[in-house]
């Protein structure tokens, strides 16, 4: 079976214009691959690349070489080269990209945030506000805030909005940067259990999880990215 | 129809040798009493009459009817112009007149440019032919053309008006010539003229709707009264200058030519003889001229449009027809 | 690919010696925000004047998919159908407002107006239309005879706003809509703007020089500097990995974009 995301011997660095053309490498010579069912976690230190590589699959960070190819249906697609509006379509049918940040949206309640990702990813109106209300239930967001905007909720709060709004729709591949930061054990452990029951549907994640905890809870593989900072060099 | 029958009539004018013989025809045709309706000719004073010391020729030291024949022919062809595209605004090179703007000097020159000696001149001012703007224009044209005036709109073969349309149908081969102050039907919207220009040359009339929706939701009704915007035949927004919108219903299919002359703005247009005139209005809110509620306290006619004459110091108050001409024929005849 | 809803190409305009437009190519399409950002004087707003048909290019064209799916060259219609395509099919949401209202008119004749260009004669549905627009934009119906002269800035935009809306455009331009508001004014129309946009399906066009705006409302941007646009993508990777200097600059340059 095709993997749902293969990056094929990628490279990044950063070229900073603004200090004399400076160019700091991020990664080179890198290769992995998530098939469905598969959890993929990225280890290794702050700075060696892992939220950059979540980045380039994403189409958010600008791939230096190499390909990064994500499965879209029977096809593959390239999205190191891949129009915006192409990347836009795969961003809301195939890749769900979780960050700890919720972008914050003025004036739209906690809910409709999350029934809106839902609408965004697919589903009908009724199937995106069931699923919203289950998901902030199961995170234990307390009901009383559910129409409140998530501006002024705590760290903790808002994360889980957020993850509510990353895994409403179902998504085939799922990028998961550091999602339960400031989430205390028991919520953890309900994202791990929704994050299995995604691997469960055949969905596929590359993750990066700093708690060991949640690491072990989900991870079916665990890649070092620190050989692909020394290969960056190269 | 009667583009050609407005041509220069006063075959004594230098050029009139220069105008085709059919025109000249159709002027002799013109010029004849109307068959259908014969001068009532044993009225008294009225009917027509020469300004005291007016001889046939007019003023010495005048041109007939004031201005310069160049100035006349210029005139012509922008109401030629005008007719051929009813309800286009033509611009023309206004000239001064011995009388300040405001005071018809678009109206006046429009008469000049029209006049021939055979013609019947009256002119009203708010219905009235007593009024000093009226009197004055009479009398310039009595004493520059010596031609006829009169007060009667049946014996007028051209009549100037500020403000009214007579009450009396008019007939083919009359002329009624409206003084126009702002002949812009738009300005008030848009104050740019290259603007408004473009609007009325791609027909896009939406904003004059936005006036009347305004009204609507201002008071609740259509209360703009005069100046009402009308639609020309069809194609071209027009304002009717300031009469009251009572006198709309017979700007439409009349028999006779009207003229619009506005000297300050520079800008003459006309709506041809039977031609469509169509008050803008909602499909839910449909044009209305304006009802009185009791007849003119002097002739007793109903269906005529009345002004309010405040009688006495105590707040008594009247109300009787602003066509003077015709309040006085009723009352004259139910005299006899 | 469908055919985009505009297409522009090699737009080029001068003035004198100055190219304020120099060969710009850039296409949008239905549900669609794009996003040109650059500082003053970058051409951003020639660019729209070019876009809009109010200027003719020197050279290249601007190419619109019609209601009937035939894709036409704006230079090749008139001047009658020209202005009828922008009052029904386009909007144009003004920086001043003055521009895009009509000040002493009243909120309901506003929003009116473009029916009764499209030759609506009933007062009643105006009206229904005017109230029900201007509850979309959140000014409340006892303000529609008001005319906007006694708005704040942030209603006046909104009023713009329903005003372009109400004859169902499929092409919105804006020309820094927010500038000159305040932060929770701005926030508020940012809002009604994406939401807007997102449930009509329109494809909007919109000039900023504020780089907040253009990640909140865009999909995708073109950076433009000295009449050419040097980078253009998704909104998000341009402004979170920018790769022409000027564009790290500009970034760089804002608080918190």
């Amino acid at each position: 079976m095709t993997a749902l995301l293969t990056f094929q011997d990628v490279a990044k660095s950063f070229t900073l214009h603004l200090r004399g053309g400076v160019v700091l490498p991020v990664v080179g010579g890198v290769s992995l691959s998530v098939a469905p069912g598969e959890c993929v976690v990225l280890g290794g230190p702050s700075g060696a690349g892992k939220s950059s590589l979540l980045k380039m699959a994403y189409g958010n960070y600008r791939c230096d070489a190499g390909a990064i190819w994500v499965r879209d249906g029977e096809t593959v697609i390239d999205v190191a080269r891949a129009d915006p509006r192409v990347m836009l379509s795969l961003r809301s049918r195939v890749i769900a990209y979780v960050s700890q940040f919720l972008r914050v949206i003025p004036r739209v309640s906690a809910l409709d945030v999350v029934e809106a990702a839902g609408r965004e990813g697919g589903l009908s109106e009724d199937e995106a506000r069931a699923r919203a209300r289950t998901l902030l239930a199961r995170l234990n967001l307390p009901e009383r805030l559910w129409s409140l905007p998530p501006a002024t909720f705590s760290g903790g709060e808002q994360q889980r909005v957020n993850i509510a709004r990353g895994l409403i729709a179902d998504r085939p591949l799922l990028l998961l940067d550091e999602p339960t930061a400031s989430l205390d054990a028991s919520n953890r452990a309900v994202v791990a259990e929704l994050v299995r029951e995604k691997l469960a549907a055949g969905a596929g994640v590359l993750g990066i999880f700093h708690d060991s905890e949640m690491r072990d809870a989900v991870a079916t593989r665990i890649v070092d990215v620190t050989r692909f900072a020394q290969a960056r060099a190269a | 129809m009667s583009a050609m029958g407005m041509l220069p009539r006063d075959g004594g004018a230098p050029d009139g040798a220069q105008v085709p013989s059919p025109v000249r025809e159709r002027d002799r045709v013109r010029d004849a009493p109307y068959p259908e309706r014969p001068d009532p000719s044993p009225q008294p004073s009225p009917e027509r009459e020469r300004a005291p010391g007016a001889s046939e020729a007019g003023e010495a030291g005048y041109n007939f009817a004031y201005l310069d024949e160049g100035t006349k022919r210029m005139i012509r062809r922008a109401i030629l112009k005008a007719i051929a595209v009813p309800g286009y605004q033509v611009p023309f090179a206004s000239r001064e007149m011995p009388m300040p703007y405001g005071w018809g000097t678009g109206g006046v020159q429009v008469t000049a440019a029209i006049l021939g000696r055979a013609d019947v001149l009256k002119v009203i001012d708010q219905g009235a032919d007593d009024t000093t703007n009226a009197v004055s224009i009479r009398r310039f044209f009595a004493r520059t053309s010596g031609i006829a005036t009169t007060t009667r709109t049946t014996a007028a073969t051209i009549i100037q008006t500020r403000h009214r349309i007579p009450e009396t149908p008019l007939r083919e081969g009359q002329i009624l010539v409206y003084q126009v102050p702002i002949p812009e039907p738009l300005r008030f919207l848009e104050p740019r003229e290259t603007e408004t220009r473009q609007l009325h040359a791609l027909a896009e009339y939406g904003a004059m709707h936005v006036k009347l929706y305004e009204d609507i939701s201002r008071h609740g009704h259509i209360a703009t009264t005069y100046a009402y915007p009308v639609e020309v035949a069809g194609r071209y927004v027009m304002d009717p200058s300031p009469t009251p919108k009572f006198d709309n219903p017979k700007m439409d299919q009349s028999p006779a030519l009207q003229l619009f002359g506005a000297g300050r703005e520079r800008r003459i247009y006309a709506v041809p003889p039977y031609t469509s005139v169509r008050s803008l209005d909602f499909e839910d809110h449909p044009f209305r001229v304006q009802e009185f509620t009791e007849p003119c306290a002097l002739c007793g006619a109903s269906g005529h449009y009345l002004d309010e004459v405040v009688t006495d110091d105590s707040g008594g108050r009247m109300y009787v027809c602003s066509d003077t001409d015709i309040c006085e024929t009723r009352v004259a005849e139910a005299a006899r | 690919m469908s055919t985009p809803l505009l297409s522009a190409e090699n737009l080029t305009k001068a003035y004198g010696s100055r190219l304020a437009c120099a060969g710009v190519d850039l296409d949008v399409t239905e549900g669609e925000v794009l996003a040109i950002v650059g500082e003053s004087g970058s051409g951003k707003s020639t660019l729209l004047s070019l876009l809009a048909g109010e200027l003719a290019p020197d050279s290249g064209c601007v190419r619109y998919r019609m209601r009937d799916g035939r894709s036409r060259d704006l230079a090749d219609l008139g001047p009658a159908e020209l202005r009828r395509l922008m009052r029904t099919d386009w909007g144009f949401v003004r920086q001043d407002a003055r521009q895009g209202l009509r000040m002493a008119v009243s909120a309901g004749g506003n929003v009116g107006e473009r029916l009764m260009g499209m030759g609506e004669r009933h007062y009643g549905r105006i009206r229904g239309q005017a109230l029900d627009w201007l509850g979309r934009v959140e000014i409340e119906a006892g303000r529609v005879d008001d005319p906007p002269s006694q708005f704040s800035g942030g209603m006046r935009q909104r009023l713009q706003i329903a005003r372009n809306l109400v004859t169902g455009p499929r092409l919105v331009l804006m020309d820094e809509p927010t500038s000159g508001l305040d932060v929770s004014v701005q926030a508020r129309l940012l809002d009604l703007i994406r939401r807007l946009s997102a449930e009509l399906g329109l494809a909007v066009i919109i000039v900023t020089h504020d780089l907040a705006v253009a990640r909140l409302l865009s999909h995708r941007i073109a950076v433009m500097r000295a009449g050419r646009v040097i980078e253009t993508g998704l909104t998000d990777r341009v402004l979170d990995d920018p790769e022409h200097a000027y564009t790290q600059l500009l970034v760089s340059s804002v608080l918190a974009a």
